[in-house]
């Protein structure tokens, strides 16, 4: 492990910056957002961003290829370019772990490879949580938010800030930065995690229990009529979809931009009307099938495929933008029934 | 960089059109030097795009054993459809795949009576099975095919289902249309009672293809005529842009219809939400 | 902050729910947080002791909601309506959105309604309860010992600040006392963005606009926008709701919806509150409204039934096309 003074973190950022594009949460009018670093910017010590770092490597939009037509012929663009390298700093346990959700999608056979590209040249480095606030519930997803993963890990104290690499990539970073740090023992981030721990065991949220989710309850929770109450105000916009750090359903599209076809990929949300319509028919007609999909998707189908693991992460996101305040914590515990009570 | 990319597609070149029906057109598709675009197995599927105008999935018409081309039957529905059914000769298009799980025809399949059940363009996607059925006959059983559509001009391939499936040995088609016309001396009904009609032995493998309505109410008689729902196959079909279960949209529960299907047994279907 | 009670609404609601009224209630149901509130159909006496709420976080307006909810329903639903929620009413019935009598209106006195986010801004994160106690709120947090005392005023939400009337247009029955309408200062911020250069305004808004997702949540939660089929999300326009193919869509989305509600948006600014990147989007449309002020005379959508907006009302005094082309020109 390695420390600095926390007055040296502008320092840290520096050196970072010296070799790729470093990003960091800083507080903006529209709440806090990952922002490419210079000197002039502050890093936010806001628990979370509004808008989840998954945008580093499934961005809301991106290109994918191109196409120049002429007759009947058709010329096919690759795009693909190397990415550069880059380093995402702040980034919570939570955040950390919706990474292994999204890797199992995207680097699945076949891997996609705009996300393997952005994900080979990014460096993580997570922050530990000192402040949760009341609507996290990571713990419900065994994250330990006093531990987060990534590259590097790093805890803040008053004075202080502590690094510990945990992959080679984050080795590499931290060789970098050991002009800037000293070597140090673990005491103080262990007392650092048990002040957390000890808020952690205060949450609200604490207690919220997934038994009765997971792979092979399709069945079992499709024809819940809970689904008719907890969707019957869903306004059907793409909100907890778009924050959320693991929702990851895209749509590929054309657009002409005049002298070429761009084909570009970009977020979708099964919560839209149009996300399974086919010229002649859809199989989700009401709000409800759409809202059912959603978060069937996170606590049944994507464990069935994916050893058990939910696909969701406890950051809280959706409770606090849902318009009409409803969300997968809600369903968590009525469709969970007498497991939460 | 991962040099793949599954969503990139490659060239492909229409070499012939063919009018099978007012609303269904197949398509012959080679790359431009002019070799098929991949290999594929019976009941997979391709992307096929017009840059500008869309992509969209269709089931490979044509069967693996065809060295030279693959071809499309194309119902005329939405923008990709509608712009393929006015593309000419010489048009380029792109491909890629293929997709999705086939018809167990090597191993499930192998050593048994055949019935194909297929409905207007439902057909497509039954031709390359059949076909490769046909093309290695001594592997299977007798074959039974019962096709039907609304008129004799909906009936998809029906110079090919008369000119050759109907004279190979062991091959017994069953042709019907919704209604009487003139010129037509077959059966008149709609498939699923002509099913039950023709009271076949449940000692095959029944696989459908057609309007979700159609394979409901077959199955249905398939049960009633005493067959297992673990010898009856189906495919399905759901809206579908990456196909290869990652943009997150043709799921039934679990199962991602371009990936886990489109292939499916019926006692499959049975564990899944009824959501398709 | 509120002087109306859950309690006397509950009453409200069991009294015309017991005696066949009305066959369901349109309220406000209480989550896991003091704030956390979701609108809900109550169909109960029991639904409503259990789970409905009134506090100073039932911003909602549900007025919107009765355009899907009064097509399912047997009998009438009652909903209740805060004065702004009341314009969006009207506004929608101008516009034969819903059936009338298929509605039982309790119109309810509002204090202002606060904004979560204002009080966290305030007292941090971890907010575990919010209490009332006139104009005073508390508020315990997992991080303090002693919940905080703040002022309600100074957690107000932005349009409750600027409220423009604490009046009733619309109810068959009214709990409370009537308020009137308010001489407010809403343009206030819009005469800001007048007073800024092109370039100025321009950036404003590009900074703005810059932050937004394509969620369509103002759109969805917008009594204005009751299009069945939004040309957002028809496949075949080529702007349907996904995520914007380069950065001027993103604007396209918001100006065209500006320019469709424009005579019909009551300023009743649910869209910037739900907003999930806080852009001031009710900034947008409030300019729209002091131009139809300034160049056809006040006007207020919703403050009536039947009334026909300036934009599709022609009159003789109708300002000339050329006499806005001058202005924007001494705008600029």
């Amino acid at each position: 492990m390695r420390k600095c003074k926390a007055e040296k973190l502008n320092d840290i950022f520096a050196l970072i910056a010296q070799d790729m594009t470093l990003y960091l949460p800083v507080d903006t009018e529209g709440g806090a957002a990952f922002t490419k670093w210079n000197e002039n910017v502050k890093y936010s010590e806001s628990l979370n961003t509004v808008r989840s770092p998954k945008d580093f490597f499934f961005p809301q939009t991106e290109n994918l290829m191109a196409f120049k037509t002429e007759g009947k012929n058709i010329e096919i663009i690759d795009t693909r370019s190397e990415t550069e390298d880059f380093a995402v700093f702040g980034v919570r346990a939570c955040d950390t772990k919706s990474f292994d959700v999204l890797d199992r999608v995207f680097l699945s056979d076949p891997v996609d490879s705009y996300y393997a590209n952005r994900r080979e040249h990014g460096v993580i480095i997570s922050v530990a949580c000192t402040r949760p606030s009341e609507t996290c519930f990571c713990t419900a997803f065994d994250i330990d938010a006093t531990s987060p993963q990534g590259d590097i890990s790093v805890w803040k104290t008053e004075t202080d800030v502590y690094f510990e690499a945990n992959t080679e990539k984050g080795a590499a970073l931290m060789e970098k930065l050991s002009a800037l740090t000293e070597d140090c023992d673990n005491t103080a981030v262990e007392s650092a995690k048990e002040s957390t721990k000890a808020i952690l065991s205060r949450l609200p949220l604490k207690d919220l229990k997934l038994s009765a989710f997971g792979g092979g309850k399709t069945m079992e929770l499709f024809e819940n009529e809970a689904w008719d109450e907890l969707s019957q105000s869903c306004l059907g916009c793409g909100t907890c979809t778009f924050v959320c750090p693991t929702c990851q359903c895209y749509d590929i599209k054309d657009f002409n931009t005049g002298n070429s076809v761009v084909r570009f990929r970009c977020w979708d949300s099964c919560m839209y009307s149009d996300f399974t319509k086919m010229a002649h028919g859809n199989n989700r007609l009401t709000q409800k099938e759409r809202f059912r999909q959603r978060f069937m998707h996170k606590l049944v189908y994507y464990p069935e495929n994916n050893d058990g693991l939910f696909s969701c992460v406890g950051c809280g996101r959706c409770l606090a933008k849902c318009p009409i305040s409803m969300n997968i914590v809600k369903v968590i515990k009525k469709i969970g029934g007498k497991t939460n009570e | 960089m991962n040099n793949f990319e599954t969503l990139i597609p490659t060239l492909g070149v229409i070499t012939d059109v063919r009018i099978d029906t007012p609303d269904i057109k197949t398509f012959r598709v080679v790359t431009p030097d002019g070799k098929k675009a991949f290999d594929h197995r019976p009941g997979q599927c391709a992307m096929l795009s017009i840059p500008g105008v869309g992509e969209a999935m269709f089931s490979i018409t044509s069967s693996p054993t065809n060295e030279e081309y693959m071809e499309f039957s194309i119902k005329k529905c939405g923008c990709v459809t509608d712009w393929l059914h006015q593309a000419e000769v010489g048009q380029q298009i792109t491909i890629r795949g293929p997709y999705g799980r086939p018809f167990p025809v090597d191993d499930v399949f192998a050593g048994h009576n055949m019935l194909f059940i297929a409905g207007g363009v439902g057909l497509a996607p039954l031709r390359s099975v059949i076909n490769y059925c046909r093309h290695y006959r001594d592997r299977y059983g007798d074959i039974d095919i019962v096709y039907g559509s609304r008129s004799k001009d909906d009936l998809l391939d029906y110079q090919e289902i008369i000119e050759e499936w109907s004279k190979d040995a062991g091959v017994n088609v069953h042709l019907t249309i919704d209604n009487a016309q003139e010129g037509w001396d077959g059966h008149v009904g709609f498939v699923p009672h002509y099913v039950k009609e023709l009271n076949f032995d449940t000692n095959k493998i029944a696989v459908l293809c057609g309007p979700p309505i159609m394979i409901k109410f077959t199955l249905d008689g398939l049960v009633e005529l005493g067959f297992d729902k673990k010898n009856v196959y189906t495919t399905l079909e759901l809206r579908m842009k990456c196909g290869v279960g990652k943009c997150g949209r043709c799921n039934v529960g679990a199962k991602y219809v371009c990936k886990d299907g489109p292939v499916f047994r019926c006692d499959e279907i049975d564990e899944l939400p009824s959501e398709y | 902050m509120q002087k109306i009670t859950r309690e006397q609404l509950i009453d409200k609601a069991s009294k015309l729910l017991s005696n066949g009224t009305v066959s369901c209630v349109l309220g406000w149901k209480l989550g896991d947080f003091d704030y956390d509130v979701t609108p809900a159909v109550f169909n109960t006496v029991e639904e409503l002791n259990e789970g409905f709420v009134f506090n100073d976080f039932c911003g909602a307006n549900f007025s919107k909601y009765l355009v899907a909810k009064t097509g399912k329903v047997d009998g009438k639903i009652l909903v209740f309506l805060k004065p702004c929620d009341t314009y969006s009413f009207n506004q929608l019935l101008t516009e034969h959105r819903f059936d009338r009598e298929k509605v039982y209106a309790v119109g309810i006195p509002c204090e202002g309604m606060a904004d979560i986010a204002k009080v966290k801004a305030i007292c941090g994160e971890g907010v575990l309860a919010i209490g009332t106690d006139g104009e005073k709120m508390t508020v315990a947090t997992l991080y303090s010992d002693e919940p905080a005392l703040i002022d309600a005023k100074d957690v107000l939400a932005e349009r409750c600040e600027n409220c423009k009337s604490k009046k009733h247009v619309a109810y068959d029955e009214l709990l409370g006392e009537e308020g009137d309408v308010i001489e407010s200062n809403r343009f206030d911020e819009v005469a800001k963005l007048e007073a800024m250069s092109a370039d100025e305004r321009f950036a404003f808004w590009q900074n703005e606009l810059s932050r937004c997702i394509r969620c369509n949540a103002c759109r969805d939660a917008c009594p204005a926008c009751t299009c069945e089929k939004c040309v957002f999300d028809n496949p075949t326009s080529g702007v349907e709701n996904k995520s914007p193919a380069n950065s001027f869509e993103e604007k396209l989305f918001h100006i065209i919806r500006a320019y469709h509600v424009a005579g019909r948006c009551t300023d009743c600014g649910e869209c910037s509150r739900v907003c999930p990147q806080n852009i001031p989007l009710h900034l947008l449309n409030r300019k729209f409204i002091k131009d139809m002020n300034e160049f056809y005379g006040e006007y207020q959508a919703g403050a009536e039934v039947g009334m026909r907006a300036p934009l599709v009302d022609y009159t003789t005094e109708d300002l000339e096309p050329g006499e806005v082309f001058d202005r924007r020109d001494t705008d600029a």
